[in-house]
């Protein structure tokens, strides 16, 4: 086993440090390391978005970050969206609008939507479509996510 | 006196309020059993088997025991002996034999990615070194995918000692068939002889795979007290409790099941495959183990639906009336008996009175996993046959399919081929819905465009369920149940028990417990836990009530319980005098003994969920690509409690339904192992992939609920490969035969009936 690295990075707006080893992502250090089990692996090869994160501003499927990729850099995960009590506006949507199921892949929807309606509040249906095809959803059809992501989009643009 | 409040006027029901465990569902809090961590948990790895068929010549496993940080190493032989014996799982019967040895192989492989041995250590990267130092020898087989050739005398066999049950006689040979079974009403004959047209086409469907995003995943921890705790991605605790201490051969009280939150089963988390691994790891390392499965092991190790042959032969007047069907379907099992070839002689005829009926079905071994069930399990294929006869049908005598369909359709008094008679049914409501619908008035335009409609069916079952009602002392409660929830059941029950009390969703908390603190429930399955968990709910709210009216006769108005009146919207009224729940519990609570309620129920008659879907496809000629430019999916919920989620039941089976019709199968190498693995070439609908998804709830109540709910989880993904296949051949002329209807299936075809044209 290759010894471990020392990474300091900032999660969620916190500082944090934590060993590695070289071999392990990102998904399995913020699960098995950091306690912070809400990024969901559900394939371990960029096929569902399930562990989607924010890395440096762009979404990322964490399982094919490295651990040792992060040191400096910013990263941001499901954990970290709604502030203290309060929730996003996505997350907000998405209860509302009934856009999730079994909720398994709801967090990497909601990081990549947020990531997407940061940079375009007014996404239309095609561009939503487009932008999230990387996170998978077995039980909704999509149908509601899409309506949801434009709902939080409005009211994030109203908020502004 | 309880004045029902059965008038189609309600409160809760039919609002969309948030649910209970919505919150913690979109901060990444709930707790799948992935996230579960206990101390001194040890991480399993499964080896599988690289081969389709296989005898098991020997297993050295000496030098995955003595890696670094390894607490255990298991084989079968490591597993009891469970013997030849059939256990009824509630929902149907198993031979242990066949579960044991699905869970780890004994004398032989059966499937690429069957487990073979399992290793717990330290962490997953050590036991996966592990497990790969174990040498396990094999003696090679002819192997068998297909199910028309695993049918064949000379078929590799699967099982030498499995001979075919046949209406209960068994054959004198072994076979890959386990069972033949055989349904008729009317005279076949006579029924084909008063037909002025009949169609009969072959079709053939692959195996396509449930899909859920959470791969199964699994923690054990055998305690110094003897039993064995269990958290689990399971449908259903109880059953998984069962088939884990039939499997190591406990007490069923010795093992405690908690099912952990559930990312999505389809049918496919009922069956036990790590349950009873994590077990005997921990039992023999003493330390609790977790394993989760990677997603090849998921596609490849775990059950796909059938895949099927089907002949299917139908007849009519040249009104359209349709008189006479026969069908012949062979479906395979993987590779241990006991497929979905049941349910898929009940559907095949289903949607329609048809006087004249013949079916034969034949349940099949083949080298595939052990096929499980998959959202109204064996239904989707039979109606992608049935559903294009009657278009073909419609076609030739120059009627509309909605018409033929409106004429023929299913209703109460209806009886089905397999037996039942139908109580009030709402297809012709759904087709009606159609025929009112924008979707339908809307004109289609474009060339290679088309559209094309279908009907499904699925039962819909009661079994078992309970639930337990505490109540707070300031008149909210607590609602205990025991039904995974895997999209907002929760909610859902608890809305019944609010409408029934006279409260808000809000005010009831609902959990699911553990087999220990909550009554026997059975999975969360054939679309019966808004039906069934919810008369649960209704009832032990019923109960609470009773209770309450007899305590506030006795302790608040000093009268006889007779004259004390229950109102429909949950007060109880005595003279002038009024209370709303909430004031009588609090009140009652400080006179006396804290409120319980419970209900137990058993359902016997099935819910009968039908639905009609329309499409409209354009087809690309020159990939064979198909894009659905819109579509429309109907259904009758009997009562939509919340119809959000009754709107979202609707929407993720079609889309299922779409990926099973237009990409979805599983591809094998010539050695019969699967080629296909992983999410990127097993190609699930995308959100790119898809239009909104329109849905039109019909409400035909269901006479056996007190709201008349039915269950809506699974009718929804069984029009639409039929649907799909009908709008293409209304886009481009051309029949389809088999699914799924992929670019190149569909671009060959296009080629060779231009050619031929």
């Amino acid at each position: 086993m290759a010894n471990k690295r020392h990474v300091s990075t900032t999660i969620n707006g916190e500082p944090k440090e934590f060993l590695c080893a070289p071999h392990e992502s990102l998904l399995e250090v913020l699960r098995d390391n950091l306690g912070l089990t809400g990024s969901k692996e559900g394939c371990n090869n960029g096929n569902c978005g399930a562990c989607t994160v924010i890395l440096n501003g762009r979404p990322v499927d964490s399982c094919l970050v490295l651990g040792v990729e992060v040191e400096g850099a910013e990263v941001e995960t499901v954990e970290g969206i709604a502030d203290r009590n309060e929730l996003h506006p996505v997350q907000e949507c998405f209860l509302e609008g009934a856009a999730l199921q079994c909720g398994i892949c709801t967090p990497g929807f909601l990081v990549a939507s947020k990531a997407l309606l940061e940079k375009n509040p007014d996404a239309c249906e095609h561009t939503i479509r487009y932008n999230l095809a990387g996170n998978l959803c077995r039980c909704t059809g999509y149908d509601k996510i899409v309506r949801a992501v434009q709902d939080a989009g409005a009211r994030m643009a109203e908020s502004n | 006196m309880i004045k029902n409040n059965g008038n189609g006027e309600y409160r809760v029901l039919g609002t969309r309020p948030v649910r209970h465990d919505g919150a913690d569902k979109v901060t990444g809090k709930a707790v799948y059993t992935a996230d579960v961590q206990l101390p001194g948990m040890l991480r399993g790895f499964i080896l599988r088997s690289p081969i389709a068929h296989g005898r098991i010549k020997s297993i050295d496993t000496s030098a995955a025991k003595t890696t670094p940080g390894v607490h255990a190493v298991i084989t079968s032989a490591d597993m009891p002996d469970v013997g030849d014996k059939v256990a009824d799982l509630g929902e149907g019967a198993v031979n242990l034999k066949y579960l044991s040895g699905n869970v780890l192989a004994q004398d032989k492989v059966l499937y690429k990615g069957h487990a073979v041995a399992a290793v717990a250590a330290v962490d997953i990267h050590v036991a996966e070194e592990a497990a790969k130092k174990i040498v396990v020898e094999y003696e090679e087989l002819p192997s068998v995918t297909w199910v028309l050739d695993a049918m064949q005398d000379d078929a590799p066999l699967l099982h030498e000692d499995l001979h075919t049950d046949s209406m209960g006689a068994k054959s004198e040979n072994p076979s890959n068939i386990c069972t033949h079974m055989h349904f008729e009403k009317g005279d076949i004959e006579d029924g084909f002889a008063q037909c002025d047209i009949v169609v009969e086409r072959e079709f053939k469907t692959a195996s396509v795979h449930q899909g859920y995003i959470e791969p199964h995943a699994s923690v054990g921890d055998w305690n110094e007290d003897g039993r064995l705790r269990i958290w689990t991605a399971t449908q259903g605790s109880f059953t998984a409790r069962q088939q884990t201490a039939e499997v190591l051969q406990i007490p069923i009280s010795d093992v405690v099941v908690t099912p952990c939150e559930i990312g999505g089963g389809f049918g496919g988390k009922i069956a036990v495959y790590l349950e009873p691994i994590v077990g005997m790891l921990s039992k023999l390392s003493g330390r609790p183990v977790k394993i989760s499965m990677t997603r090849a092991d998921v596609f490849e190790a775990t059950g796909p639906t059938p895949g099927s042959y089907m002949k299917v032969k139908l007849g009519a007047t040249s009104e359209g009336k349709l008189v006479a069907g026969e069908a012949w379907l062979a479906y395979d099992a993987g590779g241990y008996p006991g497929g979905m070839i049941g349910p898929g002689c009940m559907c095949v005829f289903s949607c329609y009175d048809i006087e004249h009926a013949v079916v034969d079905g034949y349940d099949v071994c083949v080298n595939k996993p052990n096929t499980q069930a998959y959202r109204a399990p064996g239904a989707t294929q039979v109606a992608f046959a049935t559903e294009q006869l009657v278009d073909e049908i419609a076609k030739q005598i120059g009627m509309c399919p909605l018409s033929i369909r409106q004429l023929n359709a299913a209703k109460e008094g209806t009886v089905r081929v397999d037996g039942p008679k139908y109580p009030p049914v709402g297809l012709v409501e759904c087709l009606d819905a159609l025929e009112d619908s924008d979707h339908w008035k809307s004109t289609l335009e474009g060339p290679l465009r088309g559209r094309g409609i279908a009907a499904g069916f699925w039962f819909g079952c009661g079994l078992k369920s309970c639930a337990t009602v505490t109540v707070n002392h300031d008149g909210t409660v607590n609602l205990l149940e025991g039904s995974t929830d895997i999209g907002g059941s929760r909610t859902s029950l608890a809305m019944q028990l609010a409408e029934v009390l006279g409260i808000t969703s809000d005010d009831v908390n609902p959990m699911v417990g553990d087999t220990d603190s909550v009554g026997y429930t059975d999975v969360t399955g054939g679309s019966r836990v808004t039906f069934a968990t919810g008369l649960a709910a209704y009832t032990a709210g019923r109960d609470l009530q009773t209770q309450m009216i007899s305590r506030a006769a006795e302790e608040v108005w000093d009268c006889s319980p007779d004259e004390v009146t229950l109102e429909s919207d949950g007060r109880f009224t005595h003279n002038d005098e009024s209370k709303t729940f909430k004031e009588l519990a609090a009140q009652l609570f400080k006179h006396g003994e804290p409120l319980v309620a419970r209900a137990a129920v058993s359902p016997e008659n099935p819910t009968n969920g039908f639905g009609v879907h329309v499409a409209d496809v354009e087809v690309d000629p020159e990939t064979g690509k198909v894009t659905v430019l819109r579509y429309t999916t109907i259904q009758d919920a009997g009562k939509a409690v919340h119809p959000s989620y009754v709107e979202g039941q609707l929407q993720g089976g079609t889309v299922q339904g779409i990926g099973w019709a237009l990409n979805e199968e599983y591809f094998y190498h010539d050695n019969d192992t699967v080629a296909n693995a992983s999410f990127l070439d097993y190609r699930m609908p995308t959100m790119l992939d898809l239009p909104m998804i329109d849905t039109i709830i019909v409400e035909a109540a269901n006479p056996d609920h007190p709201y008349g709910v039915r269950g809506v989880g699974e009718t929804p993904i069984v029009p639409p490969p039929a649907a799909l296949a009908n709008a293409i051949y209304n886009a481009t002329g051309t029949r389809m035969e088999q699914l799924p209807m992929s670019p190149p299936v569909l671009w060959k075809q296009l080629q060779t009936e231009s050619t031929e044209a």
